[in-house]
Protein backbone atom coordinates (compact mmCIF):
# COMPACT_ATOMS: atom_id res chain seq x y z
CA UNK A 1 0.00 0.00 0.00
CA UNK A 2 2.65 2.44 1.24
CA UNK A 3 4.99 3.62 -1.79
CA UNK A 4 8.91 3.36 -1.66
CA UNK A 5 10.12 6.07 0.48
CA UNK A 6 12.23 6.78 -2.42
CA UNK A 7 9.41 6.52 -5.08
CA UNK A 8 10.20 8.78 -8.20
CA UNK A 9 7.80 11.98 -7.73
CA UNK A 10 5.84 11.69 -10.90
CA UNK A 11 3.59 14.84 -10.57
CA UNK A 12 4.64 17.87 -8.75
CA UNK A 13 2.99 21.83 -8.17
CA UNK A 14 5.17 24.40 -6.77
CA UNK A 15 4.08 27.38 -5.64
CA UNK A 16 1.38 27.18 -7.94
CA UNK A 17 -1.50 30.39 -8.46
CA UNK A 18 -4.55 30.06 -10.86
CA UNK A 19 -6.14 32.75 -11.86
CA UNK A 20 -9.04 34.24 -13.27
CA UNK A 21 -8.33 37.40 -15.28
CA UNK A 22 -7.16 39.30 -11.74
CA UNK A 23 -9.37 37.16 -9.39
CA UNK A 24 -6.89 34.04 -7.74
CA UNK A 25 -8.99 30.50 -7.37
CA UNK A 26 -5.94 28.85 -6.54
CA UNK A 27 -3.25 30.36 -4.26
CA UNK A 28 -0.04 29.35 -3.80
CA UNK A 29 -0.18 25.99 -3.61
CA UNK A 30 2.67 23.31 -3.54
CA UNK A 31 1.68 19.87 -3.78
CA UNK A 32 3.40 16.36 -4.80
CA UNK A 33 1.88 13.34 -5.77
CA UNK A 34 4.46 10.75 -5.21
CA UNK A 35 4.08 7.96 -8.85
CA UNK A 36 1.96 4.90 -8.16
CA UNK A 37 -0.84 6.69 -5.38
CA UNK A 38 -4.04 7.66 -5.11
CA UNK A 39 -4.01 11.07 -4.14
CA UNK A 40 -7.51 12.64 -3.03
CA UNK A 41 -8.55 16.92 -3.21
CA UNK A 42 -11.34 17.33 -0.97
CA UNK A 43 -13.05 21.28 0.27
CA UNK A 44 -16.16 22.46 -0.03
CA UNK A 45 -17.95 23.73 -3.80
CA UNK A 46 -16.28 26.81 -4.84
CA UNK A 47 -12.46 26.40 -2.79
CA UNK A 48 -10.63 25.93 -6.16
CA UNK A 49 -10.19 22.31 -6.13
CA UNK A 50 -11.16 21.17 -9.68
CA UNK A 51 -9.53 24.54 -10.69
CA UNK A 52 -6.19 23.51 -9.70
CA UNK A 53 -6.84 19.75 -11.05
CA UNK A 54 -7.26 21.82 -14.54
CA UNK A 55 -3.87 23.09 -13.73
CA UNK A 56 -1.93 20.07 -14.01
CA UNK A 57 -3.25 19.15 -18.01
CA UNK A 58 -3.27 23.10 -18.92
CA UNK A 59 -6.81 23.35 -19.04
CA UNK A 60 -7.31 26.19 -16.68
CA UNK A 61 -5.83 28.18 -19.55
CA UNK A 62 -8.09 27.16 -22.19
CA UNK A 63 -11.01 28.77 -19.78
CA UNK A 64 -11.98 32.43 -20.28
CA UNK A 65 -9.63 34.71 -18.65
CA UNK A 66 -7.26 31.80 -17.06
CA UNK A 67 -3.74 31.64 -16.50
CA UNK A 68 -1.29 30.38 -14.03
CA UNK A 69 1.67 31.11 -12.19
CA UNK A 70 4.35 28.71 -10.80
CA UNK A 71 5.28 25.30 -11.89
CA UNK A 72 4.03 22.04 -12.28
CA UNK A 73 6.81 19.42 -13.19
CA UNK A 74 6.22 16.26 -14.81
CA UNK A 75 8.83 13.67 -13.90
CA UNK A 76 10.82 17.08 -13.37
CA UNK A 77 10.33 19.10 -16.05
CA UNK A 78 7.78 21.97 -16.30
CA UNK A 79 4.97 21.57 -18.01
CA UNK A 80 4.46 25.44 -18.43
CA UNK A 81 7.98 25.80 -19.87
CA UNK A 82 8.09 27.88 -23.40
CA UNK A 83 9.10 25.00 -25.63
CA UNK A 84 6.07 22.16 -23.97
CA UNK A 85 2.95 21.85 -26.74
CA UNK A 86 0.10 21.63 -24.32
CA UNK A 87 -2.09 19.36 -26.50
CA UNK A 88 1.05 16.73 -26.74
CA UNK A 89 1.29 17.22 -22.83
CA UNK A 90 -2.69 16.44 -22.26
CA UNK A 91 -1.60 13.38 -24.11
CA UNK A 92 0.45 12.53 -21.31
CA UNK A 93 -2.05 13.63 -18.37
CA UNK A 94 -5.22 12.13 -19.17
CA UNK A 95 -8.94 13.28 -17.37
CA UNK A 96 -11.79 12.25 -16.31
CA UNK A 97 -14.91 14.57 -16.15
CA UNK A 98 -17.71 14.85 -13.57
CA UNK A 99 -20.34 14.04 -16.04
CA UNK A 100 -19.48 11.52 -18.91
CA UNK A 101 -18.70 13.15 -22.12
CA UNK A 102 -18.64 10.04 -25.13
CA UNK A 103 -18.33 11.65 -28.28
CA UNK A 104 -22.39 11.53 -29.56
CA UNK A 105 -21.42 10.86 -33.23
CA UNK A 106 -19.02 7.99 -32.67
CA UNK A 107 -19.33 4.00 -31.74
CA UNK A 108 -18.12 2.78 -28.59
CA UNK A 109 -15.43 1.11 -30.32
CA UNK A 110 -14.41 4.42 -31.90
CA UNK A 111 -14.77 6.15 -29.07
CA UNK A 112 -11.91 4.98 -27.34
CA UNK A 113 -9.83 4.63 -30.18
CA UNK A 114 -10.40 8.37 -30.49
CA UNK A 115 -7.23 9.45 -28.44
CA UNK A 116 -4.85 6.66 -30.45
CA UNK A 117 -5.72 7.96 -33.79
CA UNK A 118 -5.30 11.81 -32.54
CA UNK A 119 -1.67 10.44 -31.69
CA UNK A 120 -1.00 8.97 -35.01
CA UNK A 121 -1.81 5.42 -34.30
CA UNK A 122 -3.21 4.12 -37.63
CA UNK A 123 -2.57 0.08 -37.60
CA UNK A 124 -6.08 -1.66 -37.38
CA UNK A 125 -3.99 -4.41 -35.41
CA UNK A 126 -2.74 -2.02 -32.95
CA UNK A 127 -6.06 -0.16 -32.64
CA UNK A 128 -7.92 -3.05 -31.99
CA UNK A 129 -5.29 -4.31 -29.12
CA UNK A 130 -5.44 -0.87 -27.66
CA UNK A 131 -9.41 -0.37 -27.47
CA UNK A 132 -9.93 -3.88 -25.54
CA UNK A 133 -6.71 -3.25 -23.46
CA UNK A 134 -7.93 0.47 -22.06
CA UNK A 135 -11.87 -1.64 -21.95
CA UNK A 136 -10.44 -4.55 -20.22
CA UNK A 137 -8.68 -2.17 -17.94
CA UNK A 138 -11.76 0.48 -17.35
CA UNK A 139 -13.84 -2.80 -16.44
CA UNK A 140 -16.03 -2.54 -19.44
CA UNK A 141 -14.86 -5.10 -21.88
CA UNK A 142 -17.62 -7.56 -21.37
CA UNK A 143 -20.05 -6.06 -21.13
CA UNK A 144 -19.38 -4.32 -24.59
CA UNK A 145 -17.17 -6.51 -26.45
CA UNK A 146 -20.55 -7.48 -28.73
CA UNK A 147 -21.21 -4.59 -29.38
CA UNK A 148 -18.29 -2.69 -30.04
CA UNK A 149 -20.34 -0.70 -33.44
CA UNK A 150 -23.20 0.55 -31.82
CA UNK A 151 -23.57 3.84 -30.25
CA UNK A 152 -21.86 4.89 -27.27
CA UNK A 153 -24.66 6.80 -26.00
CA UNK A 154 -27.05 3.46 -25.51
CA UNK A 155 -24.82 2.51 -22.67
CA UNK A 156 -25.64 3.51 -19.22
CA UNK A 157 -24.63 6.45 -17.13
CA UNK A 158 -21.96 4.48 -15.23
CA UNK A 159 -21.00 2.38 -18.27
CA UNK A 160 -20.48 5.60 -20.03
CA UNK A 161 -18.61 6.74 -17.53
CA UNK A 162 -15.95 4.19 -17.44
CA UNK A 163 -16.21 4.39 -21.02
CA UNK A 164 -14.77 7.76 -20.49
CA UNK A 165 -11.93 6.40 -18.47
CA UNK A 166 -10.89 4.05 -20.94
CA UNK A 167 -10.89 6.46 -23.36
CA UNK A 168 -8.32 8.68 -21.40
CA UNK A 169 -6.46 5.39 -20.33
CA UNK A 170 -6.12 4.30 -24.50
CA UNK A 171 -3.22 6.32 -25.20
CA UNK A 172 -1.16 4.83 -22.22
CA UNK A 173 -1.34 8.29 -20.15
CA UNK A 174 0.80 8.53 -17.16
CA UNK A 175 -1.30 10.66 -14.95
CA UNK A 176 -4.95 10.19 -14.48
CA UNK A 177 -6.80 12.93 -13.09
CA UNK A 178 -10.17 12.44 -12.70
CA UNK A 179 -13.04 15.24 -12.02
CA UNK A 180 -15.48 14.06 -9.35
CA UNK A 181 -15.89 11.06 -11.48
CA UNK A 182 -19.15 9.59 -9.50
CA UNK A 183 -21.00 12.53 -9.29
CA UNK A 184 -23.63 11.30 -11.67
CA UNK A 185 -23.66 7.70 -11.07
CA UNK A 186 -25.75 5.54 -8.75
CA UNK A 187 -23.87 3.22 -5.62
CA UNK A 188 -22.78 0.85 -8.10
CA UNK A 189 -21.64 2.83 -10.34
CA UNK A 190 -19.52 4.43 -7.82
CA UNK A 191 -18.28 0.97 -6.05
CA UNK A 192 -16.88 0.04 -9.55
CA UNK A 193 -15.15 3.17 -10.36
CA UNK A 194 -13.60 3.40 -6.84
CA UNK A 195 -11.88 -0.07 -7.53
CA UNK A 196 -11.16 0.52 -10.36
CA UNK A 197 -8.66 3.64 -8.75
CA UNK A 198 -7.22 1.16 -6.45
CA UNK A 199 -6.55 -1.24 -9.59
CA UNK A 200 -5.23 1.45 -11.91
CA UNK A 201 -2.68 3.11 -9.78
CA UNK A 202 -0.39 -0.04 -10.23
CA UNK A 203 -0.12 1.75 -14.05
CA UNK A 204 -1.34 5.50 -13.39
CA UNK A 205 -0.22 8.43 -10.53
CA UNK A 206 -4.08 9.10 -9.99
CA UNK A 207 -5.38 12.48 -8.70
CA UNK A 208 -9.11 12.72 -7.87
CA UNK A 209 -11.07 15.77 -7.19
CA UNK A 210 -14.45 14.54 -4.43
CA UNK A 211 -17.05 16.01 -2.77
CA UNK A 212 -18.05 12.50 -0.92
CA UNK A 213 -15.22 12.50 2.16
CA UNK A 214 -16.23 8.38 2.29
CA UNK A 215 -14.69 8.02 -1.09
CA UNK A 216 -11.77 10.06 -0.48
CA UNK A 217 -11.10 8.10 2.53
CA UNK A 218 -11.96 4.43 0.67
CA UNK A 219 -9.44 4.95 -2.70
CA UNK A 220 -6.95 7.54 -1.62
CA UNK A 221 -3.52 7.31 -0.10
CA UNK A 222 -2.93 10.64 0.15
CA UNK A 223 -5.57 13.67 0.95
CA UNK A 224 -5.34 17.20 0.21
CA UNK A 225 -7.62 19.64 1.69
CA UNK A 226 -8.46 22.68 -0.04
CA UNK A 227 -10.37 25.70 1.46
CA UNK A 228 -10.94 29.18 0.01
CA UNK A 229 -8.37 29.05 -2.92
CA UNK A 230 -5.91 27.23 0.01
CA UNK A 231 -3.95 23.97 0.50
CA UNK A 232 -4.58 24.04 4.46
CA UNK A 233 -3.09 20.40 4.89
CA UNK A 234 -2.09 17.94 3.22
CA UNK A 235 -1.13 13.98 4.67
CA UNK A 236 -1.59 10.16 4.48
CA UNK A 237 -5.08 10.05 4.08
CA UNK A 238 -5.78 7.74 7.06
CA UNK A 239 -3.45 10.41 9.17
CA UNK A 240 -5.60 13.43 7.66
CA UNK A 241 -8.70 11.61 8.87
CA UNK A 242 -8.12 10.69 12.33
CA UNK A 243 -5.50 13.40 13.43
CA UNK A 244 -6.12 16.26 11.25
CA UNK A 245 -3.27 19.18 12.37
CA UNK A 246 -5.72 22.42 11.33
CA UNK A 247 -8.61 23.14 12.96
CA UNK A 248 -10.18 23.82 9.80
CA UNK A 249 -9.57 20.54 8.04
CA UNK A 250 -10.87 18.80 11.03
CA UNK A 251 -14.26 21.05 11.07
CA UNK A 252 -14.81 19.94 7.60
CA UNK A 253 -14.06 16.43 7.84
CA UNK A 254 -16.59 15.71 11.10
CA UNK A 255 -19.24 17.86 9.09
CA UNK A 256 -19.21 21.05 10.91
CA UNK A 257 -19.30 22.99 8.05
CA UNK A 258 -18.74 22.70 4.11
CA UNK B 1 -70.43 20.67 -8.13
CA UNK B 2 -72.49 19.54 -10.74
CA UNK B 3 -73.46 23.09 -12.06
CA UNK B 4 -69.91 23.99 -12.50
CA UNK B 5 -69.02 20.73 -14.59
CA UNK B 6 -71.78 21.26 -17.38
CA UNK B 7 -70.53 25.11 -17.49
CA UNK B 8 -66.99 23.59 -17.94
CA UNK B 9 -68.11 21.23 -20.55
CA UNK B 10 -69.85 23.98 -22.16
CA UNK B 11 -67.63 26.24 -22.50
CA UNK B 12 -64.81 24.00 -23.30
CA UNK B 13 -67.27 22.76 -26.18
CA UNK B 14 -67.37 26.50 -27.51
CA UNK B 15 -63.81 26.90 -27.43
CA UNK B 16 -63.20 23.83 -29.48
CA UNK B 17 -65.41 24.62 -32.15
CA UNK B 18 -64.29 28.71 -32.45
CA UNK B 19 -61.01 27.26 -32.76
CA UNK B 20 -61.86 24.70 -35.35
CA UNK B 21 -63.79 27.04 -37.34
CA UNK B 22 -61.36 29.61 -37.16
CA UNK B 23 -58.78 27.07 -38.11
CA UNK B 24 -61.00 26.02 -41.63
CA UNK B 25 -61.11 29.99 -42.56
CA UNK B 26 -57.32 29.99 -42.06
CA UNK B 27 -56.63 27.30 -44.17
CA UNK B 28 -59.80 27.73 -46.41
CA UNK B 29 -58.65 30.04 -48.88
CA UNK B 30 -55.62 28.27 -49.12
CA UNK B 31 -57.25 24.99 -50.15
CA UNK B 32 -59.59 27.41 -52.54
CA UNK B 33 -56.25 28.43 -54.47
CA UNK B 34 -54.95 24.89 -54.61
CA UNK B 35 -57.92 23.34 -55.61
CA UNK B 36 -57.92 25.54 -58.51
CA UNK B 37 -55.20 25.29 -59.86
CA UNK B 38 -55.15 21.52 -59.84
CA UNK B 39 -58.36 21.59 -61.16
CA UNK B 40 -57.37 24.03 -64.38
CA UNK B 41 -53.95 23.04 -64.57
CA UNK B 42 -53.82 19.39 -64.01
CA UNK B 43 -54.71 19.12 -67.25
CA UNK B 44 -51.91 20.89 -68.99
CA UNK B 45 -49.22 19.23 -66.73
CA UNK B 46 -47.77 16.26 -68.54
CA UNK B 47 -44.13 15.07 -69.87
CA UNK B 48 -44.32 17.69 -72.34
CA UNK B 49 -44.25 20.68 -69.43
CA UNK B 50 -41.42 19.39 -68.04
CA UNK B 51 -39.03 18.70 -71.33
CA UNK B 52 -40.17 21.61 -73.65
CA UNK B 53 -38.74 24.95 -73.75
CA UNK B 54 -41.86 27.85 -73.68
CA UNK B 55 -43.30 28.73 -77.08
CA UNK B 56 -43.92 32.58 -77.54
CA UNK B 57 -46.71 34.08 -76.07
CA UNK B 58 -49.81 32.99 -77.72
CA UNK B 59 -49.11 29.86 -79.18
CA UNK B 60 -49.62 26.73 -77.44
CA UNK B 61 -47.93 23.97 -75.94
CA UNK B 62 -44.02 24.70 -74.97
CA UNK B 63 -43.05 24.02 -71.49
CA UNK B 64 -40.81 24.74 -68.79
CA UNK B 65 -37.38 22.91 -69.39
CA UNK B 66 -35.11 26.12 -69.49
CA UNK B 67 -36.53 27.00 -66.07
CA UNK B 68 -36.26 23.95 -64.22
CA UNK B 69 -32.86 23.53 -65.58
CA UNK B 70 -31.64 26.82 -65.37
CA UNK B 71 -33.06 27.06 -61.21
CA UNK B 72 -31.10 23.66 -60.83
CA UNK B 73 -27.96 24.95 -62.51
CA UNK B 74 -28.10 29.06 -60.58
CA UNK B 75 -29.11 27.21 -57.23
CA UNK B 76 -26.42 24.31 -57.56
CA UNK B 77 -23.74 27.26 -58.13
CA UNK B 78 -25.04 29.42 -55.40
CA UNK B 79 -24.45 26.09 -53.02
CA UNK B 80 -21.18 25.51 -54.13
CA UNK B 81 -20.01 28.66 -53.60
CA UNK B 82 -22.47 29.86 -50.55
CA UNK B 83 -22.54 26.69 -48.32
CA UNK B 84 -18.59 26.10 -47.85
CA UNK B 85 -18.24 30.44 -46.76
CA UNK B 86 -21.65 30.12 -44.74
CA UNK B 87 -20.74 26.72 -42.77
CA UNK B 88 -17.01 28.07 -42.74
CA UNK B 89 -18.32 31.27 -40.98
CA UNK B 90 -20.51 30.00 -38.81
CA UNK B 91 -17.71 27.49 -37.44
CA UNK B 92 -15.75 29.89 -36.43
CA UNK B 93 -18.24 32.58 -35.07
CA UNK B 94 -19.09 29.75 -32.69
CA UNK B 95 -15.80 28.66 -31.93
CA UNK B 96 -13.04 31.78 -31.76
CA UNK B 97 -15.65 34.54 -32.24
CA UNK B 98 -15.93 35.85 -29.03
CA UNK B 99 -12.91 38.59 -30.17
CA UNK B 100 -13.19 41.73 -31.87
CA UNK B 101 -13.63 40.35 -34.99
CA UNK B 102 -16.43 37.89 -34.64
CA UNK B 103 -18.27 40.75 -33.21
CA UNK B 104 -17.79 42.39 -36.76
CA UNK B 105 -18.28 38.98 -38.63
CA UNK B 106 -21.46 38.87 -36.68
CA UNK B 107 -22.63 42.59 -37.19
CA UNK B 108 -21.83 42.44 -41.02
CA UNK B 109 -24.06 39.08 -41.83
CA UNK B 110 -27.01 40.68 -39.14
CA UNK B 111 -26.95 43.17 -41.65
CA UNK B 112 -26.74 41.54 -44.71
CA UNK B 113 -29.22 39.11 -43.80
CA UNK B 114 -31.92 42.12 -43.01
CA UNK B 115 -30.89 43.55 -46.46
CA UNK B 116 -33.78 42.99 -49.28
CA UNK B 117 -32.74 40.64 -52.43
CA UNK B 118 -33.37 43.23 -54.57
CA UNK B 119 -30.38 45.54 -52.98
CA UNK B 120 -28.24 41.97 -53.73
CA UNK B 121 -29.09 42.05 -57.28
CA UNK B 122 -28.26 45.28 -57.91
CA UNK B 123 -25.30 44.35 -56.01
CA UNK B 124 -24.62 41.80 -58.31
CA UNK B 125 -25.42 43.65 -61.02
CA UNK B 126 -22.91 46.27 -60.84
CA UNK B 127 -19.95 43.66 -60.09
CA UNK B 128 -20.72 41.29 -62.36
CA UNK B 129 -23.25 41.84 -65.16
CA UNK B 130 -21.97 45.06 -66.21
CA UNK B 131 -18.33 44.50 -66.23
CA UNK B 132 -18.94 41.21 -68.03
CA UNK B 133 -21.47 42.71 -70.47
CA UNK B 134 -23.98 40.28 -70.28
CA UNK B 135 -26.89 38.53 -67.90
CA UNK B 136 -24.84 34.96 -66.21
CA UNK B 137 -25.90 32.27 -64.72
CA UNK B 138 -22.74 33.30 -62.82
CA UNK B 139 -23.91 36.75 -61.81
CA UNK B 140 -27.24 35.01 -60.38
CA UNK B 141 -25.39 32.33 -58.58
CA UNK B 142 -22.89 34.78 -56.70
CA UNK B 143 -25.92 37.08 -56.12
CA UNK B 144 -27.85 34.06 -54.47
CA UNK B 145 -24.80 32.90 -52.55
CA UNK B 146 -24.57 36.23 -51.33
CA UNK B 147 -27.87 36.23 -49.76
CA UNK B 148 -27.29 32.67 -47.92
CA UNK B 149 -24.17 33.21 -46.56
CA UNK B 150 -25.22 35.60 -43.76
CA UNK B 151 -28.35 32.84 -42.66
CA UNK B 152 -26.06 30.10 -42.75
CA UNK B 153 -23.42 31.63 -40.97
CA UNK B 154 -26.04 32.50 -37.98
CA UNK B 155 -27.63 29.36 -38.01
CA UNK B 156 -24.68 27.48 -37.94
CA UNK B 157 -23.33 29.14 -35.42
CA UNK B 158 -26.58 28.61 -33.36
CA UNK B 159 -26.25 24.80 -34.13
CA UNK B 160 -22.70 24.47 -33.14
CA UNK B 161 -23.11 26.61 -29.77
CA UNK B 162 -25.93 23.91 -28.56
CA UNK B 163 -22.83 21.49 -28.33
CA UNK B 164 -22.50 21.07 -25.14
CA UNK B 165 -19.12 22.65 -23.86
CA UNK B 166 -18.37 19.43 -21.96
CA UNK B 167 -17.66 17.60 -25.01
CA UNK B 168 -15.45 19.84 -26.57
CA UNK B 169 -12.71 19.86 -23.36
CA UNK B 170 -13.44 16.06 -23.68
CA UNK B 171 -11.65 16.06 -26.96
CA UNK B 172 -9.39 18.97 -25.69
CA UNK B 173 -8.48 16.92 -22.47
CA UNK B 174 -7.45 13.89 -24.87
CA UNK B 175 -4.78 15.52 -26.98
CA UNK B 176 -6.94 17.00 -30.11
CA UNK B 177 -5.93 20.08 -31.54
CA UNK B 178 -8.01 23.02 -31.42
CA UNK B 179 -9.10 22.66 -34.92
CA UNK B 180 -9.54 19.36 -34.84
CA UNK B 181 -12.30 19.64 -32.10
CA UNK B 182 -13.92 22.18 -33.71
CA UNK B 183 -14.07 19.64 -37.25
CA UNK B 184 -14.39 16.24 -35.86
CA UNK B 185 -15.69 16.43 -32.72
CA UNK B 186 -18.07 19.70 -32.66
CA UNK B 187 -19.13 19.90 -36.11
CA UNK B 188 -19.50 16.35 -36.57
CA UNK B 189 -21.81 16.72 -33.69
CA UNK B 190 -23.97 19.51 -34.58
CA UNK B 191 -23.66 17.99 -38.57
CA UNK B 192 -27.24 17.45 -38.46
CA UNK B 193 -28.60 20.53 -37.34
CA UNK B 194 -25.93 22.29 -39.87
CA UNK B 195 -27.28 19.90 -42.88
CA UNK B 196 -31.13 21.34 -41.33
CA UNK B 197 -30.11 24.64 -41.63
CA UNK B 198 -28.72 24.67 -45.31
CA UNK B 199 -31.39 22.91 -46.52
CA UNK B 200 -33.82 26.18 -45.40
CA UNK B 201 -30.78 27.99 -46.67
CA UNK B 202 -31.29 26.59 -49.73
CA UNK B 203 -34.84 26.71 -50.02
CA UNK B 204 -34.65 30.06 -49.68
CA UNK B 205 -32.84 31.53 -52.30
CA UNK B 206 -34.02 28.87 -54.63
CA UNK B 207 -37.79 30.87 -53.02
CA UNK B 208 -35.31 33.94 -53.91
CA UNK B 209 -34.86 33.66 -57.20
CA UNK B 210 -36.95 36.57 -58.38
CA UNK B 211 -34.24 38.92 -57.92
CA UNK B 212 -32.49 37.10 -61.18
CA UNK B 213 -34.81 39.08 -63.17
CA UNK B 214 -31.98 41.76 -62.55
CA UNK B 215 -29.13 39.71 -63.28
CA UNK B 216 -29.63 36.37 -64.94
CA UNK B 217 -33.07 36.56 -66.96
CA UNK B 218 -34.19 37.49 -70.49
CA UNK B 219 -33.64 33.39 -71.50
CA UNK B 220 -36.75 32.86 -71.00
CA UNK B 221 -38.01 33.07 -74.58
CA UNK B 222 -35.54 33.65 -77.23
CA UNK B 223 -32.49 31.31 -76.03
CA UNK B 224 -32.50 28.01 -76.20
CA UNK B 225 -31.70 25.30 -73.50
CA UNK B 226 -30.51 24.27 -71.33
CA UNK B 227 -26.76 26.37 -71.85
CA UNK B 228 -29.39 29.09 -73.30
CA UNK B 229 -30.53 29.74 -69.43
CA UNK B 230 -27.25 29.00 -68.14
CA UNK B 231 -25.50 31.76 -70.29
Amino acid sequence: MAPPADARLQLEAVRLTALYGRRAVVKDVSLLFPAHTVTAVIGPSGCGKSTFLRCLNRMHELSEGGWVTGRVLLDGDDIYADMVDPVQLRRRVGMVFQRPTPFPTMSIYDNVAAGLRVNGHRCPADVDAAVERALKRAALWDEVKDRLRRSALALSGGQQQRLCIARALAPEPEVLLLDEPTASLDPAGTQRIEELCHELKTNYTIVIVTHNLQQAARVSDYTAFFYLSDLVEVGRTEVLFTTPTQERTEAYITGRFG
Amino acid sequence: MNARRVRRRVVNGMMTGLVGVLSFLAVLALVLILGNLVVKGGSSLDWNFFVKNPVPAGESGGGVANAIVGTGIIVGLACLIGLPVGIGAGLYLAEFGSGRLGWIVRFVADVLNGTPSIVVGIFAWTWLVKPMGHFSALAGSVALAILMVPMLARTTEEMVRLVPHSLREAALALGYPRWRTSLRIVARTALAGIVTSSLVGVARIAGGLVLLLAVAARSAIRQGPPHGAAR
